[in-house]
């Protein structure tokens, strides 16, 4: 049992972080962020380049995926979305201008990427076995950093002048217009902030999971279902949502094994009972 | 006079005629040869895209090399071989799209899908427009009279599994085996028939109904339990490339000593990357790129794939034959370059050398025993051994 639930924080710390900055663009500009998962799947190949093929520190590799992604993020979010956002009045065009964005990413990172599945050297070597517990070093290292960079991103969020600009944002446009938030600047540094954390979380990753040209899709789909779970555009939902999930199936997985592939099926099933009693989530904010 | 200027101007001149002699004899040249379409309809983006991209990489390495030695003589026509793809992104609607695609531009062979659901599904449209198709999915339903137009492009896992357990079983004491796929047709009905080949082994199944979702990024979860059980022998039943290296790594961190195995072809550059060490020993089915087998033409073979795409793909060594076989039957009879009949036909006795193996071995089709008639390539069943980033032949077996 020390080992399920083991597996379900550490499932959970990953979840976590990869729920992050979706949720963020969400709060702040009211976007459904398809291609969330593209942009994890390009950080995770940014840093197999930067670290795997050049051989250069992993550090480096993370803040080049950071740096990258934060730039298309931004780029995205001025010619993009905003013109989007500004010209059309159905919020159904800027999802689906997310997932155009969503199918472009997938297609450029199989023709720039291959077909191949990609991995790259263990950043720790080692397995920590001890009290019914076995768990890679390289894992406890990825969870302890994940944990760390969710409380760097919310005590920025709390304190800091941007973090409370996009906070105003996220609690009423408006609002924080007409007390002089510049709403474009700050949106995009939003939007740069949650490809950011996207392609930081693809290349930590990448060290566990490796990486495919073909995950961006489902990576999305459960970013989503964390979101759904915490609440969309809430920081702590995101967490929770992650967290909720990571354990869920940790748990799943081992109680219902003999019954075959049913753990996503009762996921899914508790979440649409979870939805129509809670349709905002555990602590979301109304769709719109 | 003869000048510094007049002088360029001729040499120019010379240089520009010698140009335009040479495309019009290259572009003559071509002229001369027919086009020969083959299609292919499989999956080529997503995360299955590794079993449909070595597959049209593979078609379309050899075809350029058979168009840059002049092309392909068959009867009394010498064709140029053009390869027309169709991406089903693993989805049979878009299957049953793609073989209608071959049939209105009058294609006759076809290679693919990947998988078991597309490969059912595009049935209808093949036999309704007289196409064969070289699937690389087990269902024998496919291949089994009335059917007849399918052709099974490898070995089948329940024609590998039972030859791979027996040499475990014989070989390294293997008594305890256990289980786990992917939540989808292919992997599921993979696992069900070499849990039955395991019991007619006499062989104890610990683990027959772990399964996983197909896009799990994080295996600890699913391989705890079944690691607790301490089987002998693990086996990845129809694993994606992948998610084999996930698999593997998952399984050896959680401690677990006992054999790993899986019935489908595998890429050594992807198991090094993503389980390193871990993936030694490793045992799945390759083609005929090992040392210890592949001729000189392989080799030139690989060499070719690896200019033309940068990197070499292991799944090519089983996914190389289709095309020959397709060039090489019509060869043996022309009259079915259109006639889908003379081709069946002609499976019936068919025999030619095969190019890509040292020794005489030959291309011929089998499936007799399996299907009750040749409805499969008889490509090399080589059971390979993983090993510090390389793949070695462990035993080489066949199919009748």
């Amino acid at each position: 049992m020390e080992q399920v639930i083991a597996n379900g924080l550490y499932l959970g710390a990953q979840y976590a972080l990869i729920a992050l900055g979706l949720t963020l663009i969400f709060a702040l500009m009211n976007v459904l962020n398809f291609a969330h998962g593209q942009m994890y799947v390009l950080g995770g190949f940014i840093t197999y380049t930067v670290y795997g093929q050049l051989g250069l520190p992993f550090v480096v590799a993370l803040l080049a995926s950071g740096l990258t992604l934060a730039v298309i993020g931004a780029l995205m979010e001025k010619f993009l979305f905003r013109t989007v956002i500004r010209r059309s009045h159905r919020e159904e065009s800027t999802m689906l201008l997310a997932a155009a964005t969503a199918f472009f990413f997938d297609a450029v990172i199989l023709l720039l990427f291959g077909e191949k599945q990609r991995g790259v050297p263990k950043i720790v070597k080692g397995v920590f076995n001890d009290a019914g517990i076995i768990m890679p070093y390289d894992r406890i290292v990825v969870g302890a950093l994940a944990i760390v960079f969710i409380a760097a991103f919310v005590l920025y969020m709390q304190y800091s002048r941007v973090g409370r600009a996009m906070r105003a944002l996220a609690q009423d446009r408006v609002a924080a217009q007409l007390m002089g938030v510049r709403v474009d600047r700050y949106s995009m540094i939003g939007f740069a902030m949650g490809a950011m954390l996207a392609g930081v979380v693809g290349g930590l990753l990448v060290t566990i999971t490796g990486v495919n040209s073909g995950i961006g899709g489902p990576i999305s789909i459960k970013a989503f279902l964390m979101v759904m779970i915490g609440g969309a555009g809430v920081v702590g939902g995101a967490i929770a949502g992650g967290f909720i999930l990571g354990m869920m199936e940790s748990v799943g997985l081992t109680v219902l094994r003999e019954y075959g592939d049913v753990t996503y099926l009762v996921i899914f099933a508790a979440l649409m009972v979870f939805l129509s009693v809670r349709p905002n989530g555990l602590m979301g904010k109304p769709w719109g | 006079m003869i000048n510094r200027r007049s002088t360029l101007k001729s040499m120019a001149l010379g240089a520009v005629s010698a140009l335009a002699i040479a495309a019009v004899g290259i572009s003559h040249a071509q002229a001369e040869n027919k086009e020969l379409k083959i299609g292919f309809v499989g999956v080529t983006s997503g995360p299955a895209a590794a079993w449909g991209t070595s597959n049209v990489r593979s078609m379309q390495t050899r075809a350029a090399w058979l168009n840059e030695t002049g092309g392909v003589k068959i009867g009394n026509d010498t064709y140029n071989i053009n390869i027309v793809t169709f991406d089903d992104q693993k989805d049979p609607k878009r299957a049953i799209a793609g073989m209608e695609k071959m049939a209105q531009e009058g294609i006759h062979y076809v290679v693919g899908p990947n998988v078991d659901d597309g490969a059912a599904a595009v049935r209808p449209v093949a036999e309704a427009n007289g196409i064969i198709y070289f699937p690389y999915a087990f269902p024998k339903a496919l291949y089994q009279k009335p059917a007849s137009n399918a052709v099974l492009g490898m070995i089948a896992n329940y024609q590998s599994g039972p030859a791979i357990y027996k040499y475990l079983k014989e070989n390294k004491g293997v008594k305890k085996i256990a289980f786990v796929a992917a939540n989808e047709s292919d992997p599921l009905s993979q696992r069900d028939s070499g849990v039955e080949a395991a019991k007619a082994l006499g062989l104890e199944v610990v683990a027959q109904n772990d399964t996983y979702q197909n896009d799990t990024r994080d295996f600890t979860p699913v391989l705890t339990p079944i690691v607790a059980l301490k089987p002998d022998l693990l086996v990845l039943s129809g694993v994606a490339p992948a998610n084999a290296p996930l698999l593997i790594r998952a399984a050896r961190e959680l401690g677990y000593e006992g054999l790993i195995s899986t019935e489908t072809a595998q890429d050594a550059k992807v198991l090094e990357e993503g389980a390193g060490e871990y993936a030694n020993g490793f045992i799945s089915v390759g083609g005929a790129s090992t040392p210890e087998i592949a001729s000189d033409e392989m080799k030139e073979f690989v060499a070719r794939y690896t200019k033309m795409f940068g990197e070499y793909n292991d799944e090519s060594n089983t996914k190389v034959y289709a095309l020959e076989y397709i060039l090489d039957t019509l060869k043996a009879n022309p009259a079915a370059i259109n006639d889908v009949a003379e081709f069946k036909k002609t499976m019936d006795s068919f025999s030619a050398p095969n190019p890509f193996l040292k020794g005489d071995a030959k291309l011929s089709y089998v499936g007799a025993t399996s299907f009750g008639q040749k409805r499969q390539l008889s490509v090399p069943m080589v059971v390979n051994e993983y090993k510090d980033g390389a793949f070695q032949t462990l035993f080489v077996g066949s199919v009748d």
